[in-house]
Parts: structure tokens; sequence; C-alpha cells
């Protein structure tokens, strides 16, 4: 059985490693050329993303769109969360529902229904339609990760709390927001890490005129090929990892991925 | 501090920002998009306000059937493959140290995570003839020379499973990793072999996760709308690259609309089937 398991797992991993394998080879290649192995070896393709004017305006476009739609969806999931964790009220959660749709339904519907809808109101192209929209897209992810971190607080804690005099104010800033700080950040860290890979919102909302990284990867790669996407690429898995890497290392991924009670065994 | 029902307007101070928000550019959006499905479609501009049923009409063309057609059957393939080899996959995880699980769930979140764009890029690296994995197949004296593997579905097929895979192992942990172990201890106590277990016990167990599971993944699936264009040929585009190729290519929204709307009531068929077939495992 184990050596069954290993054999099941090492197939598994090198599916899920080889293109990104390939891709890291062939940003390291020397000349701008597509081979794998790479020829020469050179790290200019990782410069090339900082030192280009071009990839560098993406890069700025990408971050600053990730930046800020993230602090909108926490914005945006953080007083619901707490709302329906400290009030009784049914009807409320259809907006639990409206929070979570975006991110069930296909994203080609939610980019035209964007698309659509600025297109209208006539705010079409402008950057921070798209900010807005990555907010509503995402906010799914902070507010399931608090929806969760509101569910662990022990409400004997508040209780206690309360009977001591404090007001709703004093308990939520003294006791819950403490509590819930690790699901904040990884709330903010997956809709961050997400809104910079994505595409097709983006691409519907200011894809005429302006450029994100994927955007860019993505017109370049109609016009043929060069380095740069490879490094680009690698650069994205790295981020990804060390973001879920940290949010691992401080924090309980296992609990936030659906393992109850893990902090037990 | 006990939950109780909200008594003024004040306590529904926090819903303010969220409710105005998801409303405005949710709702609203969203409700624009069906308007707009019965609209006219102006060449010059995006639209012009009308009420046709045209945009459905075309609905009935043989090309749209087709295109239909071909993105269901691929998006149940890719929900079936990922599904079988998901579904071992995550119980063996599941039966791993803490350690191994947490090093697992970080690389499956990071590739879950990964742009569509770079799926596509990586695998038609990976397919490609000068740095593709013929080459590795030549240099093994496999093959005599290499060859370019895309477009082809075989290559979409690839891309898509490789997107839809993270994502089925992720959505499979939860129920995976909350198995009551006694089953497993009672099955192996009365001498069944693991695999028997596995097969005979844990499967059947979790027989409508598995099939709530089919559906996510094959909404998951039916939303993919970069691969077909990467890695296929047009044939092989599904309606998700259609409604993008409409809105965006042929300026044609209230038919990308129209497309839109089609694809919601489907998805929404699906995820209530899901729900219905959840309620049924709660229920026994």
């Amino acid at each position: 059985m184990t050596a069954l398991r290993r054999f099941y797992f090492t197939l598994v991993a090198l599916f899920l490693a080889a293109p990104l394998i390939v891709v890291a080879g062939v940003s390291i290649n020397e000349k701008q050329e597509l081979t794998f192995p790479p020829r020469g070896f050179s790290m200019s393709w990782y410069g090339q993303i900082f030192t280009d004017p071009e990839w560098r305006l993406a890069l700025i476009h990408s971050v600053t769109l990730a930046v800020c739609s993230a602090a909108i969806a926490v914005a945006i999931a953080l007083p619901l969360a707490w709302f329906l964790w400290r009030r009784i009220a049914p009807w409320a959660n259809i907006f639990q529902v409206l929070g979570l749709a975006p991110f069930i339904l296909p994203p080609v519907i939610t980019a035209l229904g964007f698309l659509t809808f600025w297109a209208t109101v006539g705010l079409f192209g402008q950057f921070f339609t798209a900010i807005v929209s990555h907010a509503i897209f995402f906010v799914t992810l902070p507010l399931v990760t608090l929806s969760l971190g509101f569910a662990s607080i022990d409400r004997s804690l508040v209780e206690a709390a309360a009977t001591m005099g404090a007001d709703d104010r004093t308990v939520l800033k003294t006791v819950v927001l403490p509590l819930i700080l690790p699901y904040l950040v990884s709330g903010y860290a997956f809709a961050f890490v997400l809104s910079l890979n994505e595409y097709i919102v983006a691409y519907m909302t200011i894809g005429f005129t302006t450029e994100t990284l994927p955007i860019k990867i993505f017109n370049a790669l109609r016009y043929g090929y060069t380095p740069t996407m490879a490094s680009v690429s690698v650069f994205f898995v790295a981020v990804a990892a060390l973001v879920f890497g940290s949010i691992a290392r401080f924090g309980d991924i296992r609990r936030l991925l659906g393992a109850m009670g893990s902090d037990g065994n | 501090m006990r939950r109780e029902a909200p008594k003024t307007v004040a306590d529904y101070t926090p819903l303010f920002f969220p409710g105005f928000m998801l409303v405005i550019f949710f709702v609203v959006p969203f409700s624009t998009m069906i308007v707009v499905s019965f609209f006219k479609r102006d060449p010059a501009g995006f639209y012009t306000p009308d009420f046709v049923i045209d945009n459905y009409a075309r609905f009935l063309s043989v090309f749209f059937g087709s295109v239909l057609g071909f993105s269901l059957v691929l998006a149940i393939i890719v929900a079936l493959c990922c599904v079988a080899i998901a579904f071992p996959f995550t119980y063996l995880l599941t039966r791993c140290p803490r350690r191994v699980q947490t090093l697992w769930l970080v690389g499956l979140l990071s590739v879950l995570s990964l742009s569509e764009v770079i799926i596509g890029f990586a695998w038609s690296t990976l397919f490609s003839r000068t740095a593709g994995i013929t080459n590795l197949f030549v240099a093994l004296g496999l093959m005599e020379q290499p060859v370019a593997l895309l477009p082809s579905f075989g290559a979409v097929l690839t891309g898509m499973v490789y997107q839809a895979l993270p994502y089925t192992i992720l959505v499979l942990y939860p129920a995976l990793v909350r198995l009551d172990p006694t089953l497993l201890e009672a099955a192996r106590t009365l001498g069944a072999s693991p695999l028997l277990a596995f097969f005979n016990v844990v499967t059947p167990a979790l027989r409508n996760t598995i099939v709530a599971t089919l559906i996510m993944v094959f909404v998951f699936a039916l939303g993919s709308y970069l691969l077909p264009q990467i890695l296929g040929r047009p044939q092989h585009w599904t309606l998700s690259v259609l409604i993008t190729d409409q809105a965006i290519y042929q300026s044609n929204m209230p038919f990308a609309a129209a497309m839109a709307v089609f694809l919601v009531l489907i998805s929404l068929a699906l995820v209530g089937m899901m729900l219905l077939v959840g309620r049924k495992e709660n229920a026994l």
C-alpha cells in the first residue's frame, strides 16, 4: 500500500509540476528561443520584468489592482461576516449568497455582467472599474475565511468581556478582532493572489486601455514567443507558493480548507 | 454576547456597506446583462435598447447546437477524469502525516491560483516541438523526431484536467478528512484489505459527495475560456470562448449576454441539483 501510494503521489506531482519545470527551463535560455533543455544560462529574462517599460507597467498595474481590490473585498466581507455571526437575521443570508455567487458561476458570466454594466453607465475602460469588479468577484474568499474565523470564536470569551462591562465596540476591538486577524490576513492573501492571476474580468473591464500581467502575457502569446512570458510565469508561481506557504507557516491551512478541529489532534 | 435579533436601525449599520456594494456592483450588473440580452446589436456602439428575442432564437442554429454539445461533453469528460484521479489521491492524502498534507495543500493552492493564461502557455510549451515532451521521448529512443502535440483535442483536455484537478482535490478534501475512521477500522477488523476497504466502504459511503463534486467540477470546467483557444482548434471552442468572442471581437454584446444567461441557467440547474443531492446525504 505504501509503495502504491508513493507511486501514485509521484505521478500526480509529476503531472502538476511538469509544465512548470519546462517553463522554468525555457525562462533561463540565453537567447530568445523556445528550447528545452535550455541552451546556456541567463537570468536576464527575470530582469526584463522590472526593466522593460511595458512589462514593468503591467506589473505595476497588476500589483495595484490586487492590493486595492483585495482590500475592498475584505472591507465588504468583514462587516457582513460579523453581522451574520452577531445577529439572528435569516433574511441577511441573502447577502451571503450574493457574496458566494460570483465565484461559483462561470467567470465569463461575471465578467460579461461587469462589461455590460460599466459600458451602460459610461465608465468603461477606467482603471478603478477593474478594482471594484475584482473586489466583488473575489469577495467570496475573505467571506469564507472570515466566516470560519467567527465560527471558531468561543462565545463564552465574548460573553465574559460583555459581563465585565465591555460594550459592543470594545468587545469587537479587544476580543473579536485579534481572534479573527489570522483569518482576515488569509482572506486578504487569497484574494490578492487570485486577483494577481485573474484574466477575464480584468480583460473585459480594462483590457482595451490597460495591460495587467496576465493580459500582457496573453497578448504577447498571440504575437509569438518571448522568454519574459516564461520568467513572469515562474515569478507568479513563486509569489503564490510564498503567500500560501506563509499562511501554512503562521496559520492552519488545513483548517482553512475544511479540516475541522485540526488544532486538536 | 449571545446572538440576538437586530432591534434598532443602528444594529443594521454593518450591513450597509456590504449590502450597497453587492447590490450595486453584482445584482445591478447581472440584471443589466439580462436586460441587454433582449436588446438589439449596434455595430457602431454596444447596443440599442429594444425588445427582441432574436438573440435567443440563434440558439436553434446547428452551429450553436454543436458548440453547446461539445462544451457539455468536454466538461463531463474533464469532471470524470478529475474525480477519478482526485478521489483516491485525496483519500490517501488525508491518511498522511499533517506536515505532508500541509505541503501538498500549499502546492495545490499555488497551482489552482495560476492564471489560465499561464497554464495555457505552460502546456503549449510542454506540447511544442522545440521545447516539448517529445524531445524527452526522442532522447529515450521512443520516437524518431520531436513533434508538436498541439493544437489538438488531447491538448485541450490535458490543460483543462490540469486546471481543474487541484480544485477537485480541494473540494473533496473536507469530506474525506472528516470521514469517520471507525468505518475503515471496522472493515479492516473484519478482514478487508486496504484496497477492498477503499472500494467497498469508503467509496459507497461518500457516493453523494462524489456526485456533488462531479457537478462542481463540471460547472468549473464549463467556465474555461482560454485553454480551448490556446491549445485547441476553432472546432474545440466552448460556449465560454464563444461568449468572449462575441462580446469582444464581434462586438455583439446582446448575443453574448443571451448566451451568458443561458450558461447561468445551466449552471444554476446543476448547482440546484447538487444542493438536492447534499440535502439527501444530510437526511440519511
